[in-house]
């Protein structure tokens, strides 16, 4: 039986990386920075299937984020909900959100998409600034820790291996789709939205149903940063925050799941190893940035994979 | 004619006051190879369009099979077993030759979002199915040599046949073909010759569109010519050759002519 395929032996590799890594780690820094990297990776896992597979643009997935941080926040402090029903309310409350607000927009292309999900994402971002009453304005509220079948998850390395088990959840499920025919279709619509549709492909349906797919990802990340850093600014809500999401995405490589991984990876590192730089740090960052879309135009993994395909030929 | 599949009916589609398609009405019977013909900008692609959806109608109605079908969006005709290639390619260049075919079964596989994302064993068991059905159907087309090329490595011929069995394989009632030969070298053009004689008989409809007057000639039980949008003439291979509107149409009127 072939089970060493691309998914099977990706996301194998991936279980053994996220295993391995604490045997690196030698201080709560270091997993600090893993669990930052793995909740951006969630999203980014999720933001590529909308933009990378199915070629829609959305500069406003940090709204649901930040959807999914205060939801759970305000849910658990100010309704008493334990912390792990508020992170299922919150889900199916930004699910349904999404779709409210994905049926009419989805039907702008290219830059019209652009445009609409910017306003959405900045709509989302100012409504937690003002309803200060239950958000805490721009001043933040803190949010109570998770406790999962009445242990509570507390301490950087506890909370390691809780992002560690979504993100390798997450990219399972993500592969899953991507190898089926619903993948296929997503895809189709990239290549030819009007050759898909004749192909029997309801492009509203497959289209609404990933940027459902997508929201919830960002919501249940955001959830977790939550919990996790007990917590919340409206800053991850931001604008920034969904144009440095769009970032990672395209850096790591459209239309490809460990692509948006390693795309989360470096933008999330680089900002900690350049800080040695003072001053120029934001310079140098933009210049890494420019300099590897010059080199690897599809994106870091991708064009790797390229490369070392014409090599063995 | 014998049994009516598809009914247009006064069709009619207009773009900001130009009328494209106006008032054209046929009837397409089943299992017979049907031509749309006409000059350059006579409305075939457009009422193609039309016919799969792709175009709301202005005004009239098509019927399929009894059943009124006007203004259906593409993927609920494609369900009702109406297939189309197209004449600038639309091919997804993204994915390998054999995932393009498997796209076109999309109506047969299991599609819901849950199944694929936890990946139920009949969704594997479909996978299998439907890479194995796709790739007869590239065989079937000559395409046994891209099985598994990408599609953007694939040359224009091959593709144009690639998309034949991105059609087929939603198992349609009606194919149409777009300009198929349009590009093609003579071998080419024979080989799409005799594949759409050989769907004919299998009982799929062939409603085509094309220029190429030899193939057109060659393969339609029925001709539809349109010209500045309106319905020209229709009938036989031999009745349309014959039809002094249809010579004006193309070579211009006599009065015109040089003697």
């Amino acid at each position: 039986m072939k089970w060493m395929t691309p998914r099977t032996g990706g996301l194998a590799l991936l279980a053994a990386l996220v295993l391995l890594l604490p045997l690196g780690m030698v201080n709560n820094y270091w997993y600090e920075v893993a669990i930052q990297v793995g909740l951006n990776a969630i999203v980014c896992i999720g933001l590529n299937l909308l933009i990378g597979y199915a070629g829609q643009i959305s500069l406003g997935h940090a709204g649901f984020f930040g959807l999914g941080a205060y939801g759970s926040a305000i849910l658990s402090t100010r309704y008493g909900v334990p912390p792990a029903l508020a992170i299922v309310c919150t889900t199916v409350a930004v699910a349904f959100l999404a779709l409210l607000v994905g049926r009419p927009i989805l039907r702008l292309k290219g830059h019209y998409l652009a445009m609409a999900t910017l306003g959405m994402g900045i709509i989302i971002s100012i409504v937690i600034v003002t309803e200060d009453k239950f958000t805490g304005g721009p001043d933040g509220m803190s949010v109570p820790a998770l406790t999962l079948f009445g242990l509570e998850v507390a301490g950087e390395r506890v909370w390691y291996w809780v992002v560690a088990a979504a993100l390798v959840i997450t990219t399972a499920l993500a592969l899953n789709l991507i190898e089926s025919p619903m993948g296929r279709a997503l895809r189709a619509l990239n290549g030819s939205e009007v050759g898909a549709r004749v192909s029997g492909i309801d492009a509203t349906r497959a289209k609404v149903g990933v940027f459902v797919l997508s929201a919830v990802f960002a919501s249940i990340a955001g959830s977790l940063m939550a919990h996790y850093s007990g917590f919340i600014t409206p800053g991850k809500a931001s604008f920034f925050h969904s144009i440095e999401l769009v970032a990672m995405v395209v850096f790591g490589g459209m239309s490809s799941t460990f692509g948006a991984i390693i795309g989360a990876m470096a933008l999330t590192l680089l900002p900690q190893l350049l800080t040695v730089l003072k001053e120029y740090e934001m310079v140098v960052f933009g210049g890494v940035m420019v300099v590897t879309m010059i080199f690897f135009p599809r994106g870091f993994l991708p064009s790797l994979m390229l490369l070392l395909a014409r090599k063995r030929k | 004619m014998s049994q009516v599949q598809l009914r247009v009916s006064a069709l009619t589609k207009t773009f900001g006051g130009f009328n494209a398609v106006e008032d054209v009405s046929f009837d397409i019977a089943k299992g017979k190879v049907h031509s749309i013909i006409g000059p350059n900008g006579a409305g075939k692609t457009t009422m193609l369009n039309m016919l799969t959806g792709v175009y709301e109608p202005s005004r009239g109605t098509v019927e399929l099979e009894g059943q009124d079908i006007t203004g259906l969006a593409p993927h609920a005709l494609a369900g009702r077993g109406m297939a189309r290639t197209f004449q600038n390619l639309q091919i997804f260049f993204n994915m390998s030759a054999i995932e393009n075919v498997m796209v076109g079964r999309h109506l047969h596989e299991c599609a819901g979002w849950l199944a694929a994302m936890l990946r139920f064993p009949r969704l594997s068991a479909g996978e299998r199915e439907s890479r194995r059905e796709s790739a007869e159907l590239m065989r079937f087309l000559g395409l046994d040599d891209y099985i598994d090329a990408d599609a953007d490595a694939m040359p224009y011929g091959a593709l144009k046949r690639l998309e034949i069995a991105r059609a087929l394989a939603g198992k349609p009632k009606i194919l149409l073909l777009d300009e198929p030969a349009a590009g093609l070298n003579a071998t080419e053009t024979r080989e799409i010759n005799a594949l759409i004689m050989k769907l004919a008989h299998s009982g799929i409809t062939v409603v085509l569109v094309e220029h190429d007057m030899h193939l057109v000639m060659d393969v339609s039980d029925h001709i539809v010519v349109l010209d500045y949008g309106r319905k020209l003439c229709d009938g036989s291979a031999q009745m349309v050759r014959n039809d002094p509107r249809v010579i004006e149409a193309y070579l211009g009127s006599e009065e015109f002519t040089p003697c």
